[in-house]
């Protein structure tokens, strides 16, 4: 178990902390095996393409608070992500219902005489302006390679400027270099949220903590006649609605890839229960979380009689669904947690899964509870799955694979994959929004879906014609794995 | 000093890895940090192309690289590009870990010259300048490290130009614009050397830079550096028209600049244009009558939040060939002090009768502030981004989303160069505003 340490003004990288990989090949139930042995070893690639970083995946969650702003303490590229999520904040305005506004961000525009003289001025001025121009409630400041590099006290900029403003001014760590698993950027996040934005419980609440990205509403209709209220967070929340998830009754994560760190910090510092249970993903995981969910809030007879209820509903229409699945091949590729649930769901379904390229592997997650390992889970209920590729978007083993394997269907849950299934004529699904194919109804949403893309082949037939394909006819040819090496030096720091 | 930008509409030095992936079969090999790669084909990108987006091979810098360096690893995905990816021309971009720790990427890179492989290596730190800046130094360096080896000769070839215009996907419509004026000045008997596109000829092409007679900068700023350093090392002469020319009045005036200068045969030249205008004028005529009579309003004033070279082509178009008047316009790109006074000038001349208030800021959060302070009597048209949806919406007034980020349009060969490129700003103004009535 990881130990949260709130006093330290970072948060531990995966690696570090979890002992966290982003190179394996085999099958996932060997990735088990070596994750429980404590033998799990990361591979380095000698030839590598562009990945993601944390900064990104810590703006994603900084970004859709209603009152706060950003502040990216970075050259403008870094920037380069500010519209895609004020896209995806706009988007889910509108499905909330809320006006429309835009998301405020600003760039401190670190230029070359910064990175000599240093560029703390610059920012203390950036949060001075940025603050005078919209007047939040919050701001978070986003670090880069470059400012990490160069040595600006990020830190004590925050803390003056906490004091000279009068509202939380946060620093959060996410310098890209610091760790090859981006999702270390949700960590930093989070991090930063419970370490300086959520205050030391009050009362207790009869609500719920969602950690998810900016999923549909799904579990109102669960927890609202269980007597609990839902904060989704951190998209869509208000910075005073994160001072009080202190209070919550419990804490629901739709991803532990996600939610990992919030949810045991939550729970070690101010002691509010986190379900450990792997999101409920396939009847059999769902069953699963739901009885957990009944365990932690108390409520286990109405749980059982929601289970009984939907097992009626849900299951004749899943048969029918199996039965037209049945026997068709799937290859898979996504963010690690995600995947695993994806895996569980294809299998329950009927499908064979061929292969997977997943993100990165966490043999534990924060809470330390072996209960947490959605892939083991996976595994256990639905039987092994051959060609599991820890992968970190790494497009030309995937190609590779694929060009080799040629499912039925490619799922993918990220951008940048699906065109390579699609340029070989492969049908290929990606689903955005996480809480589809979330418990009992999400099986079947997902069934159709597939049925769905399984049926819609033209496109993919002509895309096949009339593409190019930047990869060599060698590679191709070549063993998936043949740049992954175990010997290459790979240092934790 | 202060120089914040809120919404930002263009990237840092390595952005230039748009200007790579915009030749035909070209690939960029980033030594940088992971997730910089992702973010610019964020802003700059609508879709990965050939090789673009996640398939651009990176270093992924680590903290190791950081600690002890990093050029073993560059070796290494250098030598697995060649293996893996299937390109004509590999070009090693630097981020801002490389250039603050200080990796010599040219000893690294070199070795690989040395043995005849096409490769390229520019530094481009985000830190050290912005994407139009390093545009120049990126195809500077591929003219001096790849063009320069594998040219075809230096004897100039009759009529053939070279054209440095628009900076690929900074300016989302640069395939259209390169097509349209690819055909234009082919229109008046000239051979191009377009470079970059669907209408390129790949890397055959960039051979054949240093024979061409002329070289022809279209743009405020960005580019002129390309032309001086051909200039310098080739003796090609270069043509400055120093805005986008767009519609009737201005593709005429800058047709006519290049037929001079390159001394081509003139009635064929003005064959060409009499032809061209005959048909933009057609179309001009046949929707003069609902521009004047259309009664529930249409835009009067407009305000640009552009780059330079389309603040201006856009502003002189929107006037003197639609009649829609300037209101501020906002220059965005950054431009260098040494270029300011004669894009000032432009604004000063915009028609024989009036000019424009313009000023440069890369802070459009601040523009957007002072634009709403504007007393909001008339409709009005803003040629922003995607981030002036909401402005539009308060002011009353229509968008048209012409820089990055695009965001709410998908663009293929639409462009706004050039005679075709003038009917498409029509089409697209008031297909919108026509749009806003139910």
């Amino acid at each position: 178990m990881s130990v949260i340490n709130l006093k330290a003004s970072e948060v531990q990288t995966r690696e570090a902390r979890l002992g966290s990989i982003t190179g394996f090949a085999g099958t996932a139930g060997e990735l088990v095996g070596c994750a429980r042995a404590g033998t799990l070893k990361e591979s380095e690639r000698s030839f590598s393409q562009c990945m993601g970083c944390s900064s990104g995946n810590a703006f994603c969650q900084f970004s859709m608070i209603q009152d706060a702003i950003v502040v990216n303490h970075a050259p403008v590229g870094c920037a380069g992500d500010f519209f895609t999520f004020n896209f995806v904040y706009r988007v889910g305005q509108m499905e909330r219902d809320l006006s429309p506004v835009i998301g405020r961000y600003f760039s401190t525009n670190i230029e070359e005489q910064d990175t000599i003289f240093g560029a703390t001025q610059k920012l203390a001025d950036t949060i001075r302006k940025a603050y005078e121009r919209v007047r939040p409630n919050a701001i978070f400041i986003t670090t880069s390679c470059a400012s990490g590099i160069i040595g600006d006290d990020v830190e004590g900029v925050a803390n003056d400027l906490s004091e000279e403003l009068r509202i939380p001014v946060i620093a959060c760590f996410c310098e890209g270099f610091k760790s090859k698993i981006w999702t270390t950027g949700f960590d930093a996040a989070y991090h930063s949220i419970v370490r300086k934005l959520v205050k030391p419980p009050e009362k207790k609440s009869n609500k719920v903590n969602v950690i998810n990205f900016w999923g549909s509403k799904i579990f109102d209709e669960l927890l609202n006649p269980l007597g609990y209220e839902v904060d989704y967070i951190v998209p869509f929340s208000t910075v005073a609605q994160l001072e009080h998830i202190s209070e919550a009754a419990a804490t629901i994560q739709i991803c532990s890839t996600l939610g990992t760190y919030i949810g045991a910090a939550l729970e070690q510092v101010y002691g509010v229960p986190e379900i450990k249970s792997p999101p409920a993903y396939g009847i059999a995981g769902t069953d699963r979380w739901m009885r957990e969910i009944g365990r932690v809030l108390n409520r286990q007879g109405e749980i059982e009689e929601v289970i009984a209820k939907e097992h009626e509903r849900v299951l004749p229409k899943l048969e029918e669904y199996r039965n037209k699945l049945q026997g068709k091949t799937a290859y898979l590729t996504a963010g690690a947690a995600h995947g695993h649930a994806l895996i569980a769901l294809l299998q329950e379904l009927g499908m064979t899964v061929q292969g997977a390229a997943i993100f990165h592997h966490d043999p534990i997650y924060d809470n330390g509870d072996v209960v947490s390992d959605a892939l083991a889970h996976a595994v256990n209920t639905y039987g092994d799955v051959p060609n599991y590729n820890v992968c970190n978007k790494q497009a030309y083993e995937l190609v590779n694979i694929l060009n080799k394997v040629r499912p039925d269907i490619m799922i993918a849950r990220h951008g940048g994959m699906t065109m390579w299934g699609a340029k070989l004529g492969i049908p290929t699904l990606l689903i955005g929004d996480e809480q589809l194919s979330f418990g009992y109804q999400g099986v079947l949403n997902y069934a159709e879906r597939i049925l769905e893309s399984l049926d819609n082949k033209e496109f993919v037939i002509n895309l096949a014609k009339h593409s190019t394909m930047p990869y060599t006819k060698w590679w191709l040819e070549q063993d998936p794995f043949s740049f992954l090496r175990s010997d290459l030096d790979v240092k934790t720091y | 000093m202060l120089k914040l930008i809120e919404q930002p509409r263009y990237s840092c030095a390595l952005g230039a890895q748009q200007s790579v992936i915009a030749i035909k079969r070209a690939v960029p090999i980033l030594h940088s940090g992971p997730g910089c790669g992702d973010k610019i084909n964020r802003l700059l990108g609508q879709g990965e192309g050939y090789a673009g987006g996640n398939t651009v091979p990176c270093t992924n810098a680590s903290e190791s690289e950081i600690v002890f360096g990093g050029e073993q690893k560059l070796g290494n995905v250098i030598e697995g590009a060649f293996k893996v990816i299937d390109a004509d021309l590999y070009v090693v971009l630097t981020g801002c870990t490389s250039d603050i720790i200080g990796d010599d990427i040219g000893q690294v890179t070199s070795a690989y010259q040395e043995q005849d492989r096409p490769i390229v290596y520019v530094e481009t730190g985000g830190f050290k300048s912005n994407n139009y800046v390093s545009h120049e130094t990126v195809v500077k360096a591929i003219i001096d490290q790849y063009v320069d080896k594998l040219k075809k000769g230096t004897d100039k070839i009759k009529g053939l130009v070279n054209v440095f215009a628009t900076v690929p996907y900074q300016d989302p419509f640069w395939n259209g614009n390169l097509e349209e004026i690819k055909r234009i000045l082919e229109g008046i008997g000239l051979g191009v050397n377009i470079l970059f596109g669907a209408e390129s000829g790949g890397i055959n092409e960039w051979q054949s830079i240093p024979q061409a007679e002329y070289n022809v900068v279209i743009s405020a700023w960005a580019g002129l550096g390309i032309a001086q350093h051909l200039e310098a090392k080739y003796g090609t002469p270069y043509i400055h028209f120093p805005y986008l020319p767009i519609g009737g009045e201005e593709t005429t005036k800058f047709l006519r600049q290049v037929a001079e200068v390159t001394g081509i045969d003139r009635s064929y030249t003005e064959a060409f244009i009499k032809k061209e205008e005959e048909k933009f004028y057609m179309h001009i005529e046949r929707m003069a009558d609902f521009i004047l009579e259309f009664r529930y309003g249409l835009p009067r004033r407009f305000y640009t939040i552009l780059d330079a070279s389309y603040g201006i082509g856009l502003s002189k178009y929107l006037l003197n060939e639609l009649g829609i008047l300037p209101a501020k316009q906002f220059i965005i790109d950054d431009t260098p002090e040494e270029f300011q006074e004669a894009i000032q000038e432009q604004f000063n001349k915009i028609s024989s009768l009036r000019s424009a208030k313009v000023s440069f800021n890369v802070d459009a959060g601040a523009i957007q502030e002072e634009i709403r302070k504007d007393d909001h009597k008339h409709r009005a048209l803003i040629v922003g981004s995607a981030w002036e949806r909401d402005l539009a919406t308060e002011i009353g007034g229509d968008l048209l989303i012409l820089s990055v980020p695009v965001a709410y349009r998908l663009v293929l060969n639409c462009g706004y160069a050039g005679y075709n490129g003038g009917l498409r700003v029509i089409e697209d103004i008031y297909g919108k505003v026509l749009d806003t009535y139910r």
